[in-house]
């Protein structure tokens, strides 16, 4: 069975104060090789933990991940990540940057300097190559991001708030982007979001997920993300079920928030 | 408690000092407040239009619009120079600007002499002033009349001198001749009178103590004059002092900075790194840096010399423990700062230890790494000096303390000066390698 399997993933942390955090628990996801899935959730449920023990920088307490029929300890270069700002390397250039992946791999220069020139073609930054990362602006940082990302050829792609830092405008363009990327690559996305916005646009799964401990609230099969390809996004936005699922979800994280803040306030 | 009182009686001696130096502090704040009001009329002047867009609204309180004046920074720099030439009496300043010198050339004062009955007798003293080193003559006087006699003398300019008066009257101790006036004025044991170019002071036994006038300006045992010390750089540039040119005085020392920093930081950073990416080797250094860290490098300087002698090898020995220190402290915070998102960012795109060691935790770490060395070597720079002021054979340490010892303060202030250009040329050079070997410093 291809994708990649969460299979009863628990997390607990344990403070030095001797109490324990229940991060996560049972947490399964089984995604099919190229599904864009985006999870949500109030601040503390557990979302970057899931993240990051799926690239294999956390070691779980319980549970496993298999990818493509084979289980995974620690990080690879299978599972590509893309951070939400400040992962670059800033004493390389852009194409540095990009060629990162191949570099490590030991790739002769040439099929290198045709994959990043191909990324920045795609993600549009061919003219800044030569140009130091802090150069460029935030938007055109995660563009750079991404690319360095793809280069590597990830089956799976984990992205945590990719797009949390930028401005609206930006992250519109972004998001626009991401599904084009998607779409093109066919490569399997888990997406992290604080947005409900984003989660609906780029998600064609989207989990909810509720704090303490961690665990999955809701799930939803999304049609906007298709949509989304090659359509404007805010078309997208002005579909009716749009707007209904943007509430129900809305609300429902209030109440998780609300619950969390020990009773509802007047 | 005594030292409690101790401790106070020398706090009150400084805060006095200070009070003393008020009036000249608040003299050169007075200049630089005047100087700035004279700038910025002139620089309005030279303003062509004063319409509303020539105003700068620049919010009062905003660091970041105050930015260095160079004119300020000049004049700064000139009036420091005019200043010490005006002190000293300097030959490239015009004579109107100087402050008053000591007096120099011959004085005259008359004394009174009155006998236990009554009598007295008036007679002068001719003071001939000096410069110091001058070999000069008692200037010849004229007996006069009278059971006093007209004495003659020869002082050293800023000096002092006492004169037996009486020895050459017609009187004797015995006959209870006292001075009593000096000029027609007054004066009795410990106290003294002004004369015309300075003043006579009486001992408590009643002999008299001629103090000329020392004016303002300083003695050149004190502070010689700008020349006189640009000269002293030439003598000593092509003669050379203590058996040594200048430039081995200079190179020696810091031929030891450079290759103590370079041991230190041979060591330091290798350690920082250690500290940075081993709990085990942070636990065995912790302790002792963090230990060393605080004890400076000058308290080490005993026990240096007491294990590898003043050589250069326990030299070399101190300025390695002043930059290791230093150095890896700097490495290890710069290991300590990367950002855990490089680091996974690198795994995640299939880099090995080895290559994460290489590509991101190394490169992060040189902005720390080259402020650490900016820093170690400025304490390397002040702490051969000091260990050279303490014993050496060579050096620029050495030199300004031997010098002290025969008082030629030229040679002294020669020395800071050339001290203070070199520390100040070896932070540039480390701020330029910076900006050339880490242009992303600051923007991670």
């Amino acid at each position: 069975m291809a994708g990649l399997q969460i299979d009863k993933l628990s997390m607990r942390f344990d403070l030095p104060n001797g109490s324990s955090v229940q991060a996560l628990k049972d947490v399964s996801i089984d995604l099919k090789a190229g599904e864009l899935l985006s999870v949500l959730g109030p601040s503390g449920c557990g979302k970057t933990t899931l993240l990051n023990i799926v690239a294999g920088f956390l070691a779980p307490t319980s549970g496993a991940i298999t990818l493509n029929e084979k289980r995974v300890y620690g990080p690879g270069p299978e599972r590509g990540m893309v951070f939400q700002q400040g992962a670059l390397f800033e004493w390389m250039s852009v194409r540095e940057n990009v060629g990162f992946g191949p570099r490590m791999k030991g790739m002769a220069e040439k099929p290198k300097r045709e994959i990043v020139d191909h990324l920045l073609n795609v993600v549009g930054l061919q003219e800044f190559k030569e140009k130091a990362v802090y150069e460029l602006s935030g938007g055109m940082q995660q563009r750079v991001a991404l690319a360095r990302c793809l280069a590597n050829e990830p089956d799976v792609i984990l992205m945590d708030e990719p797009l949390g830092a930028l401005d609206a405008l930006t992250r519109e363009k972004m998001q626009g982007l991401v599904l084009k990327l998607w779409k093109e690559t066919g490569k399997t996305i888990i997406l992290i979001t604080h947005s409900v916005e984003e989660a609906l646009l780029l998600g064609e799964r989207l989990i909810v997920m509720a704090p303490r401990p961690g665990r999955i609230h809701k799930e939803y099969n999304l049609p906007f993300a298709e949509m989304g390809v090659g359509q404007d996004l805010r078309e997208v936005k002005k579909h009716p079920d749009f707007a209904t699922t943007r509430e129900e979800i809305l609300s429902m994280i209030w109440d998780m928030e609300e619950e969390i803040m020990g009773g509802k306030s007047a | 408690m005594n030292v409690i009182f101790e401790l106070w009686g020398e706090l009150k001696a400084v805060l006095l000092t200070i009070v003393g130096a008020i009036p000249y502090i608040a003299g050169y704040i007075l200049l630089i407040l005047a100087t700035m009001f004279v700038w910025s009329f002139i620089k309005r002047m030279l303003t062509p239009k004063h319409d509303y867009s020539s105003l700068k609204t620049v919010t009062f309180g905003d660091e970041s619009s105050v930015v260095s004046n160079t004119a300020a920074s000049i004049i700064s720099i000139v009036l420091i120079f005019v200043l010490w030439g005006a002190f000293t009496g300097s030959k490239l300043l015009p004579g109107f600007m100087h402050v008053p010198g000591p007096f120099e050339g011959e004085g005259t004062f008359t004394y009174t002499s009155t006998l236990p009955d009554g009598t007295t007798d008036d007679a002068q003293v001719t003071v001939l002033v000096h410069p110091v080193g001058e070999d000069v003559a008692d200037p010849v006087v004229e007996a006069g009349d009278g059971f006093a006699k007209n004495d003659s003398m020869t002082i050293g300019s800023y000096r002092s001198a006492l004169i037996r008066v009486a020895d050459n009257d017609d009187t004797t101790r015995g006959d209870g001749a006292v001075i009593t006036a000096i000029d027609g004025k007054p004066i009795v044991p410990s106290e003294n009178v002004k004369i015309d170019f300075g003043q006579v002071s009486m001992t408590p036994k009643g002999t008299l103590n001629v103090q000329p006038s020392t004016g303002w300006q300083m003695e050149p045992i004190w502070l010689p004059s700008p020349e006189a010390v640009w000269k002293r750089l030439g003598e000593i540039a092509t003669d050379g002092y203590r058996n040594s040119t200048l430039a081995e005085h200079l190179g020696f020392s810091l031929f030891r900075v450079i290759v103590g920093f370079i041991l230190g930081s041979i060591v330091g950073i290798p350690l920082g790194y250690a500290m940075g990416l081993s709990s085990w080797f942070r636990g065995w250094f912790d302790p002792i840096v963090e230990f060393m860290r605080p004890v400076p490098p000058l308290a080490l300087i005993p026990l240096v010399i007491i294990w590898a002698g003043i050589g250069e090898v326990g030299k070399i020995i101190l300025l390695f423990l002043a930059a290791l220190w230093i150095m890896a402290i700097a490495a290890r915070s710069g290991v300590s700062g990367v950002r855990i998102s490089k680091v996974h960012a690198a795994y995640s795109l299939g880099a090995s230890k080895w290559q994460i060691m290489r590509y991101v935790i190394i490169p992060n770490s040189l902005p720390e790494i080259f402020t650490g060395a900016r820093v170690a070597m400025g304490v390397c720079w002040g702490t051969v000096v000091a260990a050279e002021l303490v014993a050496a054979e060579k050096g620029a340490g050495m030199m300004i303390m031997v010098a002290s010892k025969f008082q030629s303060t030229d040679i002294v202030l020669m020395g800071i000066i050339l001290i203070g250009i070199i520390g100040f040329s070896i932070d540039m050079l480390m701020r330029w390698v910076e900006r050339i070997m880490v242009p992303w410093k600051g923007k991670g």
